[in-house]
């Protein structure tokens, strides 16, 4: 796939503009449209384009991820999340936000489900390309 | 905040997480998972110490209140539920790292064995209709990959057929809760129970009832729609086909009997009717195939469907000895039928087949594996003072006072030919002429696995002697779960 310039090139800013709006829908978060599963989604949409359009050795050397590790961590730290609340009283999976005033970002925000829907993101994004791979890597 | 309610649920599950990052660790995963079992045993007992003396808990996940939020209910049922999964969870996780090949607990048997776990007491203990549909996927996707595990040529061809079969009844539940949200606007199964009093459970609920039915009668092995089991079953090694007899179909058994008592129960002429002819042909037809069949493991897998219909046969009845009897008879099957189970692959390991007719004379060389199993297999068969004979007395006599001759004529039968294949099972495989030489069957010394099934034996022997103050305290849960309104008041908290 040496002489494929034109898909290589496109991919290279196409790839780039997915990761970054899949970054933008993850924080659109849990009160408008987006998360976790979407984001992830698209990140996992992204990155697969650059395993199809560059071979999968080229990629894996770029992105040197072990994407069952990913799960495990994802799932970890969405449980994780949930406990947090037990361990102040709460029922499993209590909620909690605030405002706060932050450096760059003028007052913003801060909720438990950001780390929550952060655990998702990398489920979903494991899940996806662990399960693509896997049947990708079974043909060669 | 009764956040243990939880526990049974989250402990599994974040440990089978953890179990994750050691999947090359065989020495971690083990123990980690062994004390895991322990914790969640003792956790689940108190649970259900707890919820007999103190009433039932419940848990408002994220603390969103109750028709609204996913409840978890932990009631008398739900806790002994829990307490008999983990009972045979430890006993088949032990079976399994004495038995399992290295390279079948490295493959990620851990994780997915306590993920399973996580799915069955969510599914327990949920008090959400769609989260019992999460649980039952929990459960389900974890045993797609424990039934295929090892992945030998029989066990892809007959998992294939297990999957599509669940993801066929999984399709059909998601339609029920969509048409019982569609009906009465809720979710909550307290809410959805004072919708369905409200409206007359008439013509649709119907409908829906008996699609619940369906649905849960092909997760729960009942008539006609049994046929995946037997074949299915048969793949996968001893440690994980004894936890799917076991348990897996009593998770089906349980929303039945759930659902038939707190949602649908104003209309038994119609849908307990159908519910006694369901259990009546699913007794016989199972225990038929069992007869017919001359190899170990597929007449326990056949056993599996004709006890299913015991239990069922409990519910139709529905009186609180019939109700009592049935969660007798689901205790003492998710013992003695996961007990089975295990001697049959300690059996195969000995003689390395599971055909009877190449076995034979094994209690000559094997006698501790021969008596312990005869124990066993005469508690199946329902021999007085094992625990099979009073859940089958308990059924007997509720049919009688309640009326229903037939059904108990045809669950004597049954007891019979069940009797009978038992009977088949010890003449072929433990009398008769010696198969095997006497070196080898010096070399094959089993007896450190029959240890490890033991438990399970001793608690269906006990089940039996102590029947008495068994029967007062299943007394106990069946006037609980025939009166809706104890569950929905915890619930709803009205």
């Amino acid at each position: 796939m040496k002489s494929s310039l034109m898909l290589h090139t496109i991919t290279r800013i196409v790839a780039f503009i997915i990761l970054s709006f899949s970054v933008f829908l993850f924080f659109a978060g849990h009160n408008n449209p987006g998360g976790g599963f979407i984001g992830g989604l698209m990140t996992a949409a992204g990155l697969l384009l650059l395993y199809v359009s560059f071979d999968l050795k080229t990629i894996k050397r770029v992105i040197p991820f072990n994407y069952t590790t990913m799960i495990a961590t994802g799932m970890l730290l969405a449980i994780g999340t949930g406990v947090v609340s037990m361990f102040l009283g709460d029922a499993y999976l209590t909620q909690y936000f605030d405002y706060f005033q932050l450096p760059i970002l003028g007052e913003t925000e801060l909720t438990t489900a950001l780390p929550f829907d952060l655990g998702i993101y990398l489920v979903v994004v494991g899940v996806a390309l662990l399960s693509i791979l896997t049947i990708a890597e079974d043909d060669a | 905040m009764n956040n243990i309610v939880f526990l049974p649920i989250l402990i599994p599950l974040i440990v089978g997480v953890v179990l994750l990052f050691f999947a090359k660790n065989l020495k971690v995963q083990r123990v980690i998972s062994g004390i895991t079992m322990f914790t969640l045993l003792g956790l689940s007992l108190y649970l259900a110490h707890i919820v007999y003396y103190g009433g039932t808990h419940t848990l408002e996940l994220g603390n969103w209140p109750a028709p609204f939020g996913i409840v978890l209910v932990a009631d008398n049922f739900a806790a002994l539920m829990v307490s008999l999964t983990s009972i045979v969870g430890i006993v088949c996780l032990f079976y399994g790292f004495l038995t399992l090949s290295e390279v079948r607990q490295k493959g990620y048997f851990f994780p997915f064995y306590l993920f399973l776990i996580t799915g069955v007491n969510g599914a327990f203990l949920t008090g959400d209709i769609f989260n019992l549909f999460v649980f039952f996927e929990v459960m389900l996707i974890s045993s797609y990959i424990l039934i295929v595990h090892g992945g030998t040529k029989y066990q892809l061809r007959e998992s294939i057929k297990y999957v599509i079969i669940n993801v066929f009844a999984s399709a059909l539940f998601i339609v029920g809760v969509a048409y019982i949200y569609a009906i009465t606007g809720t979710l909550n199964m307290a809410d959805i129970s004072v919708k369905v009093a409200e409206l007359e459970q008439r013509g649709v609920l119907n409908v829906v009832a008996i699609l619940f039915l369906l649905v849960f009668g092909m997760k729960g092995a009942l008539f006609p729609l049994y046929f995946w089991l037997p074949k299915s079953y048969y793949g996968p090694p001893a440690a994980i086909a004894a936890l799917f007899g076991g348990l897996l179909t009593k998770v089906g058994i349980y929303a039945i009997i759930r659902t038939f008592t707190l949602i649908f129960y104003h209309e038994p002429g119609f849908t307990h009717t159908v519910i006694m002819f369901i259990a009546a042909a699913t007794m016989f037809f199972g225990v038929l195939g069992a007869v017919s069949q001359f190899d170990f493991k597929r007449i326990l897998s056949f056993h599996i469907i004709s006890q299913v219909g015991y239990m069922i046969m409990g519910l139709a009845i529905f009186s609180p000895l019939a109700i009592a009897g049935a969660i007798y008879h689901i205790a003492h099957n998710i013992f003695v039928k996961s007990a089975l189970f295990l001697y049959a692959g300690a059996t195969q390991q000995v003689t390395g087949t599971t055909d009877l007719k190449k076995m034979g004379g094994l209690l000559k060389t094997h006698p501790f594996l021969g008596w312990t199993f005869f124990v066993s297999a005469m508690a199946m068969a329902g021999i007085p003072p094992l625990s099979g004979f009073f859940s089958k007395f308990a059924l007997v006599l509720s049919g009688i006072q309640e009326e229903q001759y037939w059904i108990v004529f045809v669950a004597l039968f049954v007891g019979i030919l069940t009797l009978f294949s038992m009977m088949k099972i010890f003449i072929y495989a433990f009398w008769g002429e010696q198969k095997l030489s006497n070196e080898e069957a010096k070399e094959r010394k089993i007896g450190k696995v029959v240890v490890s099934i033991l438990p399970l034996v001793a608690l269906a022997v006990i089940m039996g002697l102590a029947a008495e103050p068994v029967f007062v305290y299943l007394l106990d849960i069946a006037e609980e779960i025939l009166e809706p309104s104890n569950y929905i008041n915890s619930v709803l908290k009205e």
